[in-house]
């Protein structure tokens, strides 16, 4: 069986068998051995494809580039430590029917976001994102609670929403196939781009921005991401903020080759302003947040305005740090969240006021908080201050002086902003604040991944690896051009 | 033989528009998922008369499936995963009073009108009044969503955006592939089961399901 089918079934295999009650840790011991599993598969995938190596499972249909092999390792790789946090973390679930329904979810949901990458025909792309959406509900109502259930139904209105907007911009997107002989693909596109009315090709970005903008958070359709990432399980959060934004966008970034071909149409006319309002707004939420997760969901919100300005730039150099900011969000954003969940085991609130003096009561904790804190905000010699580094230098050989003003001044307002909040945490005396500070030993599974999750956002500060190096290249290849 | 096509098409996506102003209107739940069937029955008639106008075949599966879980499965699976009592709700609330809405409802009618022709949409000869009516459809679906402040409403509102989008999308790109439109079908039942379950969990946790009421979760800034 073809690598990317098998890929697409390891996931469902995986559902079916956490859905028998064949013991309480079978579900999480089959849904980590799948993602270990789907790790390997996409790792070696990537590498056949930094290798110059085609993958076509089915021919226009089932296919890998560099960019979407990127993308697909890091869905794989934040599911896997994902599922190792989910295997202590949700252990004080009692209920075992509602924990085995947490891992099918689990794994259907990353069925889908692995889906969006590989597939290359635009209208079942649209169905894979769709998808991701609507297998997230039930994750993120998994603790039952009022205000879980409130952020369930705000992300799913809006962003189902989004996806129907979405639709009728792919629906505008196939007409294109009326103008020459080439496939409803992506490449087809890029192919078809020349001959197609550029009005019909700027309406369906449009549509697809506004759409897909709803789901990735985009300003000023952001309002339900704070509320959704703050209540679902940590766990959930790392996939929703690390990788589920981030396979979204991929499809918004996409279409930037297929306008960039037509040769009437730039980009970044949108793009770049979008972009740069969303990451000026979330600089400035992050600043009165009250909540430490939802200080997290905020910065997704700026790095998607960051990674949207880069790739809006249009530059092979831009579209480098554009993919390099993919790269180091997933990676970083995931840590954070885990990191956050840790603090929530420790504390039992998410308020940040609430928590004072980590640092004396919950050590490891605290520390994986400042840590996760100190690389999203972007601080050297970190790997999101790298990529953010490239991303700014990108845009000053491109000229684009009011985007690096702009981008600068933000991220420095959020970098300020998320120090000040976590600093407050982890720092102080742990007797000043009124609520009790139960500590909990943290699991085992939970230590082990906050670990293995902060190596790489360490390790890749200091040494990028030459074949990761040639798969951002390819990568950024594909969305140039 | 294109006239008579054309013009029962016409009836058709007349149906389609006058169905997203009955949910619109109505007081009941009930009342909204019947605006619902009917509006999915003048979809499915008018992908079927592109079918025989454009000699598309692949629209008439396209019909028969939209027949299939539309009208019979989704409200069949809404009525499964949702409380009776909740179908039974009598004069659920909105934001705004009925009058109001269907004036507004009809000045985004108009609006979509007017600015159908200016959208580059190339679009079979008989199914041209697809993109107005779809575009309006698609408005008074999104209001629908935004004004309704029950669960069920707001639900039956966004599968009035996706038939909206449908009703373009079969004028507007009739050669789509029918795995395509098989997928996006698949969707809509996955959507109609997640939010059923969902509107359900709603009910039993918070004790009503007047999404517009919740109120928990907010910015209350630095404490």
């Amino acid at each position: 069986m073809s690598l990317l089918l098998l890929l697409l079934v390891l996931p469902l295999a995986a559902s079916a068998t956490a859905y028998f009650p064949l013991g309480r840790r079978l579900p999480p011991a089959v849904t980590l051995i799948a993602c270990v599993g789907e790790l390997g598969l996409s790792v070696a995938a990537a590498t056949m494809i930094s290798s110059s190596v085609r993958i076509v499972a089915v021919p226009n249909w089932l296919e890998l580039d560099g960019f979407s092999a990127l993308v697909l390792v890091l869905v794989a790789l934040v599911s896997t430590t994902g599922a190792l946090f989910s295997w202590g973390y949700m252990a004080r679930e009692a209920d075992d029917g509602h924990l085995r329904r947490y891992y099918v979810n689990y794994n259907f949901f990353v069925w889908s976001m692995l889906a969006v990458p590989m597939l290359v025909e635009p209208a079942l792309v649209w169905t894979a994102a769709e998808l991701t959406t609507i297998l997230g509900v039930y994750l993120v109502a998994f603790d039952n609670t009022h205000e879980s259930v409130e952020a369930a139904w705000k992300y799913s209105i809006l962003t189902i929403m989004g996806g129907a907007v979405a639709l009728l911009g792919f629906i505008v997107l196939h007409s294109a196939t009326r103008y020459g002989e080439a496939p409803f693909t992506w490449t087809g596109l890029v192919a078809l781009a020349p001959h197609v009315p550029a009005k019909i090709l700027r309406t369906a970005f449009l549509l697809i921005l506004f759409g897909f903008g709803a789901k990735v958070g985009l300003v000023p359709l952001h309002t339900w991401l704070p509320d959704t990432h703050s209540q679902a399980p940590s766990p959930v959060c790392a996939l929703l903020s690390g990788v589920k934004t981030t396979v979204v966008l991929y499809v918004i970034l996409r279409m930037i080759p297929v306008l960039e071909a037509s040769g009437a149409i730039d980009p970044s006319r949108w793009t770049v302003p979008v972009g740069l309002v969303s990451v000026g707004v979330a600089a400035f939420l992050i600043l009165q947040v009250s909540d430490y997760k939802r200080l997290f969901a905020y910065s997704t919100v700026e790095h998607m305005g960051i990674i949207l300005t880069a790739a809006g730039l249009g530059s092979t150099a831009a579209c480098y740090g554009a993919v390099f900011q993919i790269l180091t969000h997933a990676l970083t954003k995931s840590f954070c969240f885990f990191a956050a969940g840790m603090t929530l085991l420790a504390v039992e609130t998410r308020s940040i006021a609430s928590v004072r003096g980590l640092l004396q009561t919950a050590p490891a904790t605290a520390i994986a908080l400042l840590v996760g804190a100190i690389a999203i905000a972007g601080a050297p010699p970190l790997v999101v201050f790298l990529s953010e580094f490239s991303v700014l230098r990108a845009a000053v050989f491109g000229k684009h002086y009011v985007a690096v003003a702009l981008l600068a001044l933000f991220i420095a307002v959020a970098f300020f902003g998320m120090l000040y909040h976590v600093s407050r945490m982890v720092f102080g005396d742990a007797g000043t604040t009124e609520s009790p500070q139960c500590v909990a030993r943290p699991p085992l599974s939970c230590v082990l991944t906050v670990i293995l999750s902060a190596a790489p956002v360490i390790l890749l500060g200091f040494y990028l690896p030459a074949p990761l190096d040639t798969l951002l290249k390819m990568a950024a290849q594909s969305l140039s051009r | 033989m294109n006239l008579p096509i054309a013009s029962l098409n016409g009836l058709a996506t007349g149906l389609f528009l006058l169905s997203a102003f009955g949910s619109l209107a109505t007081r009941q739940i009930q009342g909204c998922v019947r605006f619902f069937r009917l509006q999915s029955f003048a979809l499915a008639a008018s992908i079927f008369l592109l079918a025989m106008g454009t000699h598309v075949s692949d629209l008439v599966v396209v019909a028969v499936v939209d027949l299939a879980l539309k009208p019979l499965l989704i409200p069949w699976l809404l009525k499964r995963y949702v409380r009776g009592e909740l179908f039974r709700h009598r004069e659920i609330e909105q934001l705004l009073n009925i009058p109001s809405s269907l004036l507004i409802g009809l000045f985004l009618t108009l609006t979509a009108y007017l600015s159908a022709p200016l959208l580059p949409l190339p679009s079979a000869a008989m199914g041209q009044i697809n993109l107005p009516i779809g575009l309006a459809g698609l408005l008074v679906g999104v209001y629908t969503l935004a004004v309704r402040v029950e669960a069920l409403p707001q639900l039956i509102g966004l599968f009035g955006v996706e038939n909206a989008a449908l009703l373009i999308g079969v004028a507007v790109a009739p050669n789509l592939p029918v795995v395509a439109d098989m997928a996006f079908a698949f969707d809509m039942v996955v959507i109609a089961v997640v939010i059923g379950i969902l509107t359900r969990i709603t009910h039993e946790r918070v004790g009503s399901t007047e999404i517009g009421a919740m109120r928990a979760l907010k910015e209350v800034g630095i404490e």
